[in-house]
């Protein structure tokens, strides 16, 4: 197939504006919340073929294709999304939607609040991963789709589609866990909280009203960008990209850019600083933190899970040190516990946690046969 | 799917209770476990090392844990399964013990198949003066997967040192049932078995 067959070609996004007031996790109140979302391929007349993407704490609802055909990169997880890959849009009816608190365009903290006119800012209340869910699943409402052939999700992504299948068991027919742990373990909240303390020690962050002074908090952000990416590659990976190369061949004794690791953690952090929300970020690694579907059942994952009525695909990634394949067991021995279909692959990859939106061979023929499987069952 | 099954997992499907909890360890493609589910309603996971075979099952619509069974069996709660597989594996596995008593921690009951190498033609081929190639031991020595060969008295006896009962033992060849010397034209050992009752502490 050619590569304009394999992509979804040209999208655009669109929003839903909801006016039901959304009771959060935090305690406060969500008057009226806007989502943008995107969606791929049809939905089916049974309305059973629909596939929702749920993104990670950098993610947004463009998922698949380009809004021009210029635009340099296409949506995020384009690898796996469009006719004739894993998640085959000629089957499926794929939703992408950038979740709340997001800043890309759903309301999130650098949104007008109506109430005051000025950007939500440091009001913007905390969200939690059944937020999301719940919004999510009035999104769902909205484009007529009762129940999800299929939620997916990589890393915090894999989260979300982990508590639809606990919040919303009747709405939800299977849940891909990909990369991703049934709550963070004390590492995984200390690596978020020195990239928050890294964005509210920039002085530039105002206390979260940033906006108003004209001026982003572009250090701190990057240097969370720069931990972050650090945790999103495995040794060996990082190893045979970078090793020690130095840009000039030569020490240069001082403290500009000399190894090319250096170079290419900088890069992230400037492109990353200067196109995503400060207060987003804070917010996603504290939603991350946060996530523990257990706690409501007496810390035990499988009472949690038993409410479950999805059937579960879990993937992690062997040199994935940030969410290790021990935190995929974790989840997998809930759910045998709690006497669910799960399948499990441990796939071998250098590509760390960022593996999940790479294409490891075992990791696309897994997707794919998982997927054609769902596909069958819901006549699509 | 293949319809038939091989020879000693229709064995072993035979004897699987209706609607059973079974854990098939080395599950493979999954041929063991999509047929109790189509013809017994059997619930299961099988465990599997290699990632392609994880995907056949997957195919076959068979829950398959990736997982090394060397490693144990501890994904999985006690006496969690009415049954749990080892099929045509445990002369290839280094925890040989182990494995069986975690088989039994996990399951009320346990079926275990291997290649019997007390068979005739397996003596027939050490006495003139090679390793055994056959249809049930389809490898050359220097490339072979199984290390701990075994014939019929020797696994009985490792049932006898752990307290593990032999329920029942059904010995094959070519698929047909051996009553006679068993362990001499025998070429496929079929065991059912379970810990014995625990006496009560006096």
């Amino acid at each position: 197939m050619s590569n304009t067959e394999q992509s979804v070609g040209i999208v655009s996004a669109q929003s839903a504006d909801f006016d039901i007031p959304l009771e959060l996790g935090s305690g406060p109140v969500l008057p009226a919340y806007t989502l943008k979302y995107e969606t791929y391929g049809e939905l089916n007349q049974q309305r059973s073929n629909a596939v929702l993407i749920c993104h990670a704490l950098s993610g947004h609802h463009h998922v698949a294709g380009r809004y021009s055909a210029d635009e340099k990169s296409p949506g995020w997880w384009d690898s796996m999304i469009g006719p004739g890959k894993p998640i085959d849009t000629r089957r499926f009816f794929v939703v992408g939607v950038n979740n709340l608190g997001g800043c890309h365009g759903s309301t999130g903290p650098s949104s007008i609040n109506p109430a005051t006119g000025q950007p939500w800012g440091s009001t913007f209340p905390l969200m939690t991963v059944p937020d999301w869910v719940r919004a999510q699943a009035r999104l769902a409402d909205r484009l007529g789709i009762e129940r999800w052939a299929a939620v997916v999700g990589g890393s915090l992504g894999g989260m979300q589609a982990l508590q639809w299948s606990i919040d919303f068991p009747d709405r939800i027919l299977h849940a891909l866990v990909i990369a991703s742990a049934p709550k963070l373990s004390a590492q995984n909240i200390a690596f978020n909280d020195v990239a928050r303390q890294a964005i509210l020690s920039d002085p530039d962050f105002h206390g979260g009203d940033f906006y108003a002074h004209g001026v982003l908090p572009r250090r701190g952000l990057r240097l969370a960008r720069m931990l972050g990416h650090i945790t999103y590659l495995s040794d060996d990976g990082m190893g045979e990209k970078f090793g020690r190369m130095l840009r000039s061949g030569e020490f240069t004794f001082g403290y500009e850019v000399e190894f090319e690791i250096e170079s290419y953690l900088r890069y992230q952090g400037d492109k990353f600083s200067d196109m995503f929300d400060a207060n987003t970020y804070l917010l996603m690694t504290k939603a991350l933190d946060y996530f523990d579907p257990a706690r409501a059942y007496g810390d035990d994952l499988p009472s949690a899970l038993r409410r479950a009525k999805a059937k579960f695909l879990v993937a992690s990634f062997t040199s994935d040190w940030r969410f290790s394949p021990l935190r995929s067991r974790e989840l997998v021995q809930g759910l045998i516990a709690a006497d669910k279909s799960v399948a499990y692959g441990e796939i071998t990859s250098s590509h760390g946690h960022d593996a999940f939106l790479m294409l490891d061979p075992p990791y696309v023929n897994l997707m794919r046969s998982y997927l054609q499987r769902v596909a069958v069952e819901v006549g699509a | 799917m293949n319809p038939s099954l091989r020879p000693d997992l229709q064995l072993i499907a035979d004897q699987v209770p209706h609607g059973a909890r079974v854990l098939d360890l080395g599950c493979g493609d999954g041929a063991l476990l999509a047929w109790l589910q189509q013809h017994k309603s059997v619930r299961g996971y099988g465990v599997e090392i290699d990632v392609d075979n994880v995907v056949r099952c997957v195919d076959a619509g068979v829950s398959a844990i990736q997982g090394d069974l060397e490693t144990g069996l501890s994904d999985f709660a006690d006496q969690s399964f009415d049954l749990v597989v080892l099929s045509q594996t445990i002369q290839a596995v280094q925890q040989t013990e182990t494995i069986l008593l975690e088989m039994l921690r996990v399951g009320r009951e346990a079926m275990v198949t291997f290649p019997n190498f007390g068979y005739w033609r397996n003596r027939w081929q050490i006495f003139q003066g090679h390793m055994p190639v056959s249809e049930t031991i389809p490898y050359q020595w220097y490339d072979t997967p199984n290390i701990h060969w075994c014939m019929l008295g020797d696994f009985e006896a490792l049932c006898a040192k752990n307290q593990v009962n032999v329920v029942e033992r059904i010995v094959l060849d070519h698929g047909r049932p051996v009553r006679i010397l068993p362990n001499l034209l025998g070429s496929l050992a079929f065991y059912r078995v379970s810990h014995h009752q625990r006496t009560p502490p006096k």
